[in-house]
């Protein structure tokens, strides 16, 4: 088996040296509906698979399950390239991708021990349109096409442009053949269909139906057999003329003429592509979060995918909320909340009474207002609690007492402060509880619809990742088929 | 308050729900609002647990004192035709196009004419009166596209500009322009205090500004209780564990001695509270880079429960609390 790097995950005690092949299977959910795991590491190390597309709505990590998917296949040793759409700034930098030239480069800084490479690239959507423009026309039509505001308007702002091309880009990333595993990312699409759809909507265009219309004055002319029809068409022409505004229709049949001898290419390329979406070593992830929408929309990719013959392997869930202490219920934690609170009013009424009523006796009083506050951090949360407690120099003075003398008094109120504490902890928790149960119900009602679809859930990170090494930390924590969430409790 | 208010934000942060709680704070009083969207995405029959909305106008909530909200699902197709038929009588003909594609040619590639379509659409509706020549609408409120498209979405003369200098689109774009460009619209944007959509806000508002579309409010959407304060944090790292399980036991939760229920609730408990502070420090960064732009901002909870008709509602209540409407 490869080796790998394994980085420090403290906080990860799921992540051990569990055989790639999944060890003993966690895929025996009790319950209902038992969704099979999604094992991560034997789909990216089978050397047959040789493109995985990630997909699903905006916002979901779509971008970051790409690029850590292509990190953890490398340092397992395939070659990799990644092809990324919109990633973060940072995490583009990271990756010494932020320029954005179109161009694959080499990732610096990964473990290459077991003879893997990761190479990555982000896509610029025009460029790659305009590559095509001049690999397919000769100098003089291309410049024609380029300058073209039809073109230039299609090439730039087209809804389906960003799909269409990054298909484009993984059919000429492939055709290189220089890498032996591609990981897409797909554009954030308004919906995760598009990106299915949108080549073959453009396809469709640039050569249908509608064209050979606006073509038809500049080539057919007036031959004979064609002239009942010319008689619609010019009528067509001129009603779109109308509509549209004379210039416009002739900047359209200019472009449609000097794009005509490519219109069979796209088709062909969209086609090509399509096929390869299909080829036994291509497989989808669908990624998704566990909320309502992003669920829909991965149910509706699911559906499409079938209906389309692709091969999923499955839904990667992310930004799950667990919690090592699920046993511990809301409702019970924020009961345990409330008595510690109520306790500690009552015992802080007293302290604040004492606090008012005697302002010269600091020493014992004015200690126990500063203390219920901050036993382990004096300064400003202090002045905060205490702002009629006396002179600053009183705060002061109990400050200095505090590391002084440890009197019985000075135990009850670190004890209140700590009960404040705890009852944060526990409101804390709850609301975890809360989250963690909403985000149960959301992915129980997926796999009750999709029982065939293998799941893996990939816990919430505070914040964002930037660096090769939060992204081996995803990577992880996609293979570590840990479920997050507990199960249905059906 | 400007009648046409536009509802951008990067996809995941909540914008179509935002707009919808937006349309139903406006209706106050009697008031009427209009929800447009137009990205065929059926997202405010979902919200409103309606049956798919058909490209016509239909009420279709009632807000607290009687006000309405409607609704409208725009289509650039039906759009386009509806324009044919209304500036040319093309009747069959306006058929014959859609068979050929035509439509779907001037409506999909032309990205130019589509979004005049879809914007002259909701400028129509801002502008159209009834005979007494009171507004039909009080607020139009447009659940927009993503703040990555959404300057170039509104600023649709620059981009039909070079396809047709002349002509009935070029004139459409024209009325359009002096819509969204006048103090009677307003662009807002949604966000989550999370890098990337803070950083998709902030690019998305110089945007707008270089293009002079009038910019609104930042709303942020799904904002987490505060539920340790500054002084909690700074004991997350530094309380004595035992002390921590003495306090949950006494709060009724098991054994405090070493393996006892309560002992055994300490350490995941703090690993949240960890969690929880590095996510704290994260949202205070975030809320400085939003601060710099300079805009009105709201903040709107995060709902425990998910969204639902009654979550809308509420965050209705909430944006009318913060003087949004």
């Amino acid at each position: 088996m490869s080796r790998r790097p394994e980085p420090e995950h403290a906080h990860d005690p799921a992540h051990t040296d569990q055989a790639p092949s999944g060890g003993p299977a966690r895929s025996a959910r009790p319950g209902l509906s038992p969704a099979p795991v999604l094992d991560v590491d034997p789909l990216i190390e089978d050397r047959g698979t040789r493109i995985v597309v990630c997909c699903g709505s905006g916002g979901v990590g779509k971008t970051t399950t790409a690029a850590a998917l292509g990190l953890r296949a490398a340092e397992r040793g395939r070659k990799v390239v990644v092809l990324t759409i919109d990633p973060a700034r940072r995490l583009a930098q990271s990756m010494g991708i932020d320029s954005l030239d179109n161009i694959p480069r080499r990732v610096k800084g990964i473990d290459e021990s077991a003879g893997g490479e990761l190479h990555a690239m982000m896509l610029d959507m025009k460029r790659t349109f305009d590559e095509i423009v001049e690999a397919h026309a000769d100098p003089e039509r291309a410049s024609a096409i380029l300058g073209n505001p039809f073109y230039q308007s299609l090439s730039a702002g087209f809804a389906g442009t960003q799909e269409y091309m990054a298909m484009e880009k993984l059919g000429q990333l492939r055709a290189r053949d220089e890498w032996d595993l591609i990981v897409v990312d797909t554009p954030p699409s308004r919906s995760a269909l598009d990106f299915l759809d949108a080549p073959k909507r453009l396809g469709s265009f640039l050569d249908g139906k509608l064209i050979r219309v606006l073509l038809t004055p500049a080539k057919v002319g007036g031959r004979a057999g064609m002239k009942f029809l010319n008689v619609g068409m010019s009528m067509m022409t001129g009603v779109l003329g109308k509509v549209l505004g004379g210039q416009l229709l002739g900047d359209m049949q200019t472009f449609v003429a000097a794009m005509d001898s490519m219109f069979g290419g796209f088709r062909t390329r969209a086609d090509a592509t399509f096929r390869l979406l299909q080829a036994p070593g291509t497989a989808f992830l669908v990624v998704a979060a566990p909320e309502r929408d992003a669920l829909r929309e991965a149910a509706y990719f699911v559906e499409r995918l079938a209906a389309e013959d692709m091969p999923l392997a499955g839904l990667v869930l992310n930004r799950v909320h667990g919690s090592e202490a699920d046993r511990l219920s809301a409702e019970r934690a924020l009961a345990a909340a409330e008595n510690l609170e109520d306790s500690r009013i009552v015992d802080q009424e007293d302290g604040k009474a004492g606090l008012r009523n005697s302002p010269d006796t600091y020493e014992s009083s004015a200690g126990s207002a500063a203390e219920t506050a901050t036993p382990e951090a004096p300064g400003t949360p202090a002045q905060d609690v205490a702002p009629d407690g006396g002179s600053p120099a009183t705060v002061d003075d109990t400050d200095t007492d505090t590391g002084a003398g440890v009197g019985s008094a000075d135990e009850v109120d670190a004890e209140r402060s700590v009960d404040r504490f705890t009852a944060g902890l526990l409101r804390l928790h709850a609301e975890r509880m809360r989250l963690l149960s909403r985000e149960q119900r959301t992915r129980d009602r997926f796999t009750a619809l999709h029982p065939e679809v293998a799941v893996t859930e990939v816990a919430a990170l505070p914040g964002d990742v930037h660096d090769l090494t939060g992204l081996r930390d995803i990577g992880d924590r996609l293979a570590a088929n840990r479920p997050e969430l507990p199960e249905a409790s059906a | 308050m400007s009648r046409l208010q536009v509802v951008s934000g990067k996809g995941g942060t909540g914008k179509t729900t935002v707009a919808a709680a937006l349309a139903l704070a406006l209706a106050t009083e009697g008031k009427r609002t209009l929800l447009v969207e137009v990205e065929g995405r059926q997202g405010i029959a979902q919200i409103f647990e309606t049956e798919a909305l058909p490209y016509e106008e239909r009420k279709i909530a009632v807000a607290p004192g009687g006000g309405e909200v409607h609704a409208l699902a725009i289509d650039a197709e039906r759009a386009l035709l509806d324009y044919l038929q209304m500036f040319y009588k093309l009747g069959s003909a306006g058929r014959a196009l859609k068979k050929l594609g035509a439509i779907d040619f001037a409506t999909t590639i032309a990205p130019g004419v589509r979004d005049v379509l879809l914007t002259g659409k909701v400028c129509e509706a801002v502008r159209r009166k009834e005979r007494s020549g009171r507004f039909v609408y009080d607020y139009v409120v447009m659940d927009a596209p993503p703040t990555g498209r959404i300057t170039r979405f509104l600023n649709v003369n620059d981009e039909v500009a070079g396809l047709a200098r002349i002509g009935p689109i070029h004139n459409q774009a024209q009325a359009v322009m002096r819509v969204l460009k006048s103090p009677e619209t307003a662009v807002h944007l949604v966000t989550l205090l999370e890098e990337m959509p803070v950083q998709e806000t902030v690019d998305g508002i110089a945007e707008l500004r270089a293009a002079r579309l009038p910019v609104g409010r930042v709303i942020v959407n799904m904002v987490r209780p505060e539920l340790l304060d500054a002084a909690d944090l700074e004991l997350v790292g530094a309380v004595p564990r035992s002390s921590v399980a003495r306090s949950l036991s006494s709060a009724g939760l098991g054994g405090a001695r070493r393996g006892g229920h309560a002992e055994r609730l300490v350490d995941p408990l703090l690993a949240q509270a960890e969690e929880y502070a590095e996510r704290y420090a994260l949202e205070a960064e975030q809320r400085a880079a939003l601060a710099e732009v300079d805009l009105p901002r709201h903040e709107l909870p995060m709902l425990a429960e998910g969204m639902d008709l009654a979550g809308l509602y509420a965050l209705a209540k909430e944006l009318r609390a913060q003087g949004v409407s």
